[in-house]
């Protein structure tokens, strides 16, 4: 469904210049759920736009559903769905009025137009809103509006631009569960940006990280989370000069790295958690430190990202969050 | 094929941009009032002045001038409608749409006519028992010609609206910079025949001038008059340069 190759966009500013996206390389086949995951800023918007056909490349090429983004934008357009970040019906128009008038862009006849936009109405719960203009829905009801209006064409791939964020749990819930559903009923490819972390890890068969413009890493968030991070072990001790030596007797460990000592608290990382703490504790006994806790965790997406780049997604995530514009 | 679609385009383009007016049509009473403004508060005092040399109502000079500001004003509310959807996500929807780009300029500058057309039916109307001569062959060439020139700005503007966003200051900022100068200069509300010479040459300049004085002369049936010429070359030229430009702006990606 989308094959792009050393896909470049630079932003100017000012003098200078910003690489928005450097040299992406990406193959997704058809009826895939791919999570494309990244602080903001990243790339991920700006990746998106380019694979939409509404920003042309700065260099690379792209193929998406069958079409050059470069060479045949409106082939492209014909074939994909589009939901923005922001909301895709306009403030002045009625629910039904705005659905009518996606079809008509996309070549339906009057009376086809009216017929599907009933379709999607129902498809998403919003029938009984039909005649209200969006400023008078909540969030989650003008989100699945812009599910609607992207879904219109039925189209066989269809792109999401941070499709949950800013909305409550519930809302949230729901949103997962009509994107689900589409690609079970009607097996839509899906190319989804998020920064919720938990999200990508549930629901997407493939997760993609990037930053700074590059891809980091691609695999199920199975791959990535046992290739790259690894368990994580947590055990307190007594006192400080305990937890030093706990922290020592750690490397002794196979595969064990990056233990990190905070006080009282141990911290390190393993393949297998299952398997290292019971031998981790033998050697704490044995050399006499008395354990208060011991706990493992099972690795995050976030865990992934901190092996990958030495940051937290969190964390990049907060500095970045008064950027006024995401990239 | 490709005029078939584009007609389609611009039709799915301006009944979105239509059936809101439909809808709610107590909003069109207000977009009548400011030109009904004009010809009520203003044009009695034109009236009044002696400095029409007698030849003709000044009714006949002042209603084509009327809707030259009202040809103004639609395209400038076009650019900021489509400002406000740039900053919005709607304007992004609809550029995902294999909608053509260049009927999404015109269907939009279209609606803006149809209210026009209707407020000049309207101005027209209430100014023939006032003294005002329509000329109908004339009336409905300066018409086209007005439709033209407003294509043209209405993308103009829209160029300026994508160049404005996200923030849209550029686009308040010019077009209060532009838009009464340009009225000024092009002798719409006064003749500038009383002006200083400086004041003219500057008015030469001003497409609006050669097309306020194209349509005054076919309001009032002279065809042959050489402003007429003028005046549609400007209008020609204004839609030309607003739709390469419009068009191009699509292109480069918002």
């Amino acid at each position: 469904m989308i094959h792009a190759r050393g896909l470049t966009r630079r932003f100017k500013v000012g003098k200078g210049g910003v690489d928005a996206v450097r040299g992406l390389d990406i193959d997704v086949e058809a009826g895939q759920l791919v999570a494309f995951l990244g602080p903001n800023g990243a790339g991920k918007s700006t990746s998106l736009r380019m694979l939409t056909s509404l920003l042309p490349p700065t260099s690379g090429t792209a193929t998406v559903a069958g079409r050059d983004v470069v060479s045949d934008p409106a082939g492209v357009r014909a074939r994909i769905g589009y939901v923005g970040q922001k909301n895709s019906a306009g403030e002045n128009f009625r629910v039904r009025d705005e659905l009518v008038t996606q079809a008509r862009c996309y070549g339906l006849r009057r009376a086809d137009a009216r017929r599907r936009a009933d379709e999607v109405l129902a498809l998403l719960d919003l029938e009984a809103l039909a005649t209200r203009k969006p400023g008078t829905l909540s969030g989650g009801q003008r989100r699945r509006l812009d599910i609607a209006l992207g879904l219109i064409h039925r189209p066989g791939l269809l792109f999401l631009d941070e499709p949950s964020t800013g909305l409550d749990p519930q809302s949230r819930a729901n949103i997962w569960e009509h994107i689900l559903r589409l690609r079970e009923e009607h097996g839509t490819t899906l190319f989804l940006t998020t920064h919720y972390l938990e999200e990508a890890d549930t629901m997407a068969e493939r997760v993609v990280i990037i930053d700074h413009g590059r891809i980091i890493a691609d695999g199920t968030a199975e791959q990535l989370k046992g290739e790259l991070a690894g368990d994580r072990v947590t055990v307190t001790v007594h006192d400080e000069p305990e937890a030093a030596r706990a922290a020592e007797v750690a490397e002794r460990i196979a595969g064990s790295d990056a233990d990190t000592v905070e006080r009282r608290t141990v911290r390190l990382r393993v393949p297998r958690a299952g398997r290292a703490l019971p031998e981790y504790l033998r050697y704490l006994e044995a050399l006499g430190v008395k354990v208060a806790t011991a706990e493992t965790a099972r690795p995050t997406l976030d865990d992934v990202f901190l092996a990958l780049t030495g940051r937290s997604l969190r964390e990049s995530d907060e500095s970045r969050r008064t950027a006024p514009h995401d990239a | 094929m490709s005029v078939r679609l584009f007609l389609r385009d611009t039709s799915t383009v301006f009944s979105r941009e239509f059936v809101p007016v439909l809808r709610e049509p107590l909003g069109l009473l207000f977009t009548m009032g400011q030109p009904l403004l004009f010809l009520f508060l203003f044009g009695p005092l034109l009236a009044g002045t002696q400095s029409f040399e007698g030849q003709e109502s000044p009714w006949q000079w002042f209603v084509p001038g009327i809707l030259i500001m009202m040809c103004l004003s639609g395209p400038m509310m076009a650019g900021y409608s489509l400002l406000v959807e740039l900053i919005g996500g709607s304007m992004e929807r609809l550029l995902v749409t294999p909608l053509n780009r260049t009927a999404m300029l015109v269907g939009r500058t279209m609606k803006e006519f149809v209210i026009l057309l209707a407020q000049a039916a309207l101005i027209i109307a209430l100014a023939v028992p006032l003294g005002f001569r329509p000329h109908l062959p004339g009336v409905l060439t300066g018409l086209a010609i007005l439709v033209v020139f407003g294509i043209g700005l209405g993308s103009l503007s829209f160029v300026l609206a994508i160049a404005s966003s996200p923030s849209g200051n550029l686009f308040y900022g010019v077009t209060q910079l532009v838009l009464f100068p340009l009225i000024l200069l092009s002798g719409v509300l006064l003749p500038m025949d009383f002006g200083p010479a400086w004041l003219q040459a500057a008015a030469a300049l001003n497409p609006v001038t050669h097309i306020v004085e194209a349509e005054r002369a076919l309001f009032s049936g002279r065809f042959a008059d050489t402003s007429v010429l003028y005046g549609m070359l400007w209008a020609c030229v204004v839609a030309a340069t607003g739709l390469a430009m419009g068009t191009r702006a699509m292109r480069r990606g918002i």
